[in-house]
């Protein structure tokens, strides 16, 4: 599927899943469509619906309330989709990790593939993951 | 039916023409767009990727879906959109036509649009249910000031019908050059607007609405497929106004020049007015169909059997 994978690779629709963030990690995502980033000229898109979605965007630590949907909106997207959590709360938990209803273990949820570690990542940091992706994806 | 109409359908003036002029106009829109931003704008092939990547998706179908209208709809609004492209192409190019083309033409825009409602209404979610409202809604405003519109060229080519008669009548002077001629072109730019669904009438997929409404729940090649047939009314549309007010193309000489003048010129407004207006609500857009639009569109129609 390499020729497959080459366009996927330059047509990524992002659907962004805020699973109890603290919004720090929102405002930077939203910075990559400003004019001085301008993520369009990847192909990059945001999208509404999780049915357009390639690629989901998961910020925040998933706690045990929003889990089960987070789960369900991952089902929802059409396959091949893959995950991309931003920021250090799904890689770690960052300042909540002894949060009282922090999920146990975010892997059951929802499988994330790409980890932009930061708090929040700085929207050049999040464009050098999406082309690790992109890389992956080429290979 | 002969050989060549399968090839006038497939390939030049239909489906394969018109998809690729479709997908690089649709390049053009997105990158006008994006400099109207101060940004950069998506690479050329953009909307290639766009297409063959959705080709490769997934095609999920609600439980409460209507499975069979799901999945047909696109494909059906597709095939109404090559059939309208291949019958104004054929009768630019080719100078071929029949009787009564432009009641088909009429007929199977708005079969279109009646395609939107029945796919967004089928898929058993709630904001495409309110996107396929919406639809009928627009439909209901734009329809009568579209229809009177295209009357205005009828009337001044001597009622003829076909727009092969149109093109023929054209030949002396072009009917925009005139005053009703004018008036219904700019009312027609307006309305086609409205047919797109593109701003300031995109009421029906408003995104910070009702989230794309009828092409929500799509994913995979149904959603290639309404993609496609979108962005081909970036042909068709421009080319049906050419046709009808602009004399059509010469495609000889410098006229190769003036017609790739004449679209862009369409497109390129088409894109600004896009740009440059914010959404409009439902009755806001019904008010300026019925209260203005639509008058002047009968001014335009009494001033072409007038004569001017």
């Amino acid at each position: 599927m390499g020729w497959y994978n080459k366009r996927l690779a330059k047509s990524i629709w992002v659907f962004h899943i805020s699973a109890s963030p603290c919004n720090n990690c929102d405002i930077e995502i939203l910075d990559l469509l400003t004019p001085r980033y301008d993520i369009e000229r990847f192909g990059i898109k945001l999208v509404g619906s999780v049915r357009h979605a390639d690629v989901l965007l998961v910020s925040g630590i998933i706690n045990q309330k929003v889990g089960p949907i987070v789960k369900k909106v991952y089902d929802q997207a059409p396959k091949p989709c893959f995950v991309v959590g931003v920021g250090s709360c799904p890689a770690s938990g960052c300042c909540f990790k002894d949060s009282y209803n922090k999920s146990k273990n975010i892997k059951d949820i929802i499988p994330i593939d790409l980890y932009i570690p930061g708090c929040p990542p700085k929207p050049e940091n999040m464009i050098e993951g999406v082309v690790k992706l992109v890389e992956v994806l080429n290979a | 039916m002969r050989p060549e109409y399968l090839f006038y359908l497939l390939v030049f003036p239909g489906l394969l023409f018109t998809g690729t002029l479709g997908l690089v106009v649709g390049w053009v829109d997105r990158k006008v767009s994006a400099r109207f931003q101060f940004r950069v704008g998506p690479p050329f092939l953009q909307n290639f990727n766009d297409f063959f990547k959705l080709l490769g998706k997934e095609t999920m179908i609600t439980k409460e879906a209507v499975a069979s209208l799901f999945i047909s709809a696109p494909f059906v609004a597709f095939a109404t959109v090559v059939l309208v492209s291949a019958m104004v192409g054929t009768a630019m190019f080719f100078g071929l036509s029949f009787g009564g083309d432009i009641i088909v033409v009429m007929y199977l825009l708005m079969l279109y649009s009646v395609m939107v409602i029945l796919g967004g209404a089928s898929t058993g979610n709630v904001y495409s249910s309110i996107g396929a409202g919406r639809e009928i809604k627009l439909l209901l405003a734009d329809e009568l000031a579209f229809i009177l519109v295209l009357l205005v060229p009828i009337v001044k080519s001597g009622y003829t019908l076909s727009l092969d008669g149109i093109i023929a009548a054209q030949s002396g002077g072009v009917f925009i050059g005139s005053l009703s001629g004018l008036l219904a072109f700019i009312i027609g730019l307006l309305c086609i607007q409205a047919k797109m669904t593109l701003p300031p009438f995109h009421i029906p997929e408003a995104e910070t609405e009702v989230v794309e409404g009828p092409f929500m729940e799509y994913s995979g090649p149904p959603l290639a497929f309404w993609k496609l047939s979108h962005l081909m009314m970036w042909v068709t549309f421009p080319f049906l106004l050419i046709l009808l007010f602009w004399g059509g193309f010469r495609l000889s000489g410098l006229g190769i020049l003036w017609a790739l003048l004449k679209y862009l010129l369409i497109v390129v407004l088409m894109i600004i007015i896009k740009n440059t207006n914010p959404r409009v609500r439902i009755d806001t857009a019904l008010n300026f169909f019925w209260k203005y639009a639509a008058p002047l569109g009968l001014i335009a129609l009494i001033l072409a059997i007038f004569g001017v």
